[in-house]
């Protein structure tokens, strides 16, 4: 796989959890702007370590298995991918099973929390308003 | 620093956060636990594929030496560490969205459940 080697990996990644969202329904790419905000702690803790571990040479990468595209701070670019898919993957893992068990993850369900369609959203807010009984 | 000495002060620090300043108490609970023992198994064959082709390599005078699947030790306390800060902050902004969304909808008002 040569270059790809990296790469096929992360897309190995995604494919693999694929599944979760779109068979066991776990709405985590679903609710992405909530997934984008709980990433970004991670990645700049993470991506921070690894520019400090290059500069410092606590490790380096294959210029025959990567795709060779080095970022500033000489960080490959799959690399930069790998702190944003692994955190993605963990997420699906957490909802997956919390899905699957009922255990408490520490914040309570909700059962839809998109944007989604308008009828949807109207969907929603006729609940809504039964619940709360207006 | 070494890589092992960041895997240690990193871990400690994102155990603080989940427990102390999030209050999340991800490492607490278990689905966290049952979570993690279906992304290490993903992760040793990763990290042993990306170690084992050498498409990442070490400097030996900064790991501890012990290895796991192609692997130094230190990465289960890297790949720990990022898998409780993930987890802990998507904890936290869905309970605040969720908790934020049932106080303006809900007349019947439950206490988050954050334990």
């Amino acid at each position: 796989m040569g270059h790809l080697t990296y790469l096929s990996l992360l897309v190995g990644c995604l494919v693999v959890t694929a599944p979760l969202e779109l068979l066991l329904g776990v709405r985590v790419y679903a609710r992405w702007r909530r997934l984008l905000l709980a990433v970004v702690p991670e990645f700049v803790v993470f991506v921070a370590w690894v520019l400090y571990a290059i500069a410092a040479g606590h490790w380096d990468y294959s210029a025959t298995r990567t795709l060779g595209v080095r970022l500033p701070g000489g960080i490959p670019v799959e690399e930069v991918l790998f702190f944003l898919v692994v955190p993605v993957c963990a997420v699906l893992a957490l909802e997956a099973v919390r899905k699957v068990t009922g255990w408490d993850a520490g914040y309570p369900a909700a059962p839809d929390d998109s944007g989604g369609s308008i009828a949807a959203r109207d969907e929603r807010g006729a609940d809504r308003r039964a619940e709360s009984g207006q | 620093m070494t890589y092992s000495q960041i895997a240690v002060v990193v871990l400690v620090a994102v155990l603080v956060v989940d427990l102390a300043v999030l209050r999340t108490r991800m490492v607490t609970r278990p689905v966290f636990w049952v979570a993690y023992a279906i992304v290490i198994v993903f992760q040793l064959l990763m990290n042993g594929v990306l170690t084992g082709l050498d498409v990442v390599t070490y400097d030996p005078d900064a790991i501890w030496g012990p290895r796991i699947a192609y692997a130094p030790v230190e990465d289960l306390l890297f790949g720990f560490a990022l898998v409780v800060l993930t987890l802990a902050s998507w904890a936290a902004v869905n309970r605040r969205a969720n908790t934020a969304r049932r106080r303006g909808l809900d007349t019947r008002t439950r206490r988050s459940s954050t334990r």
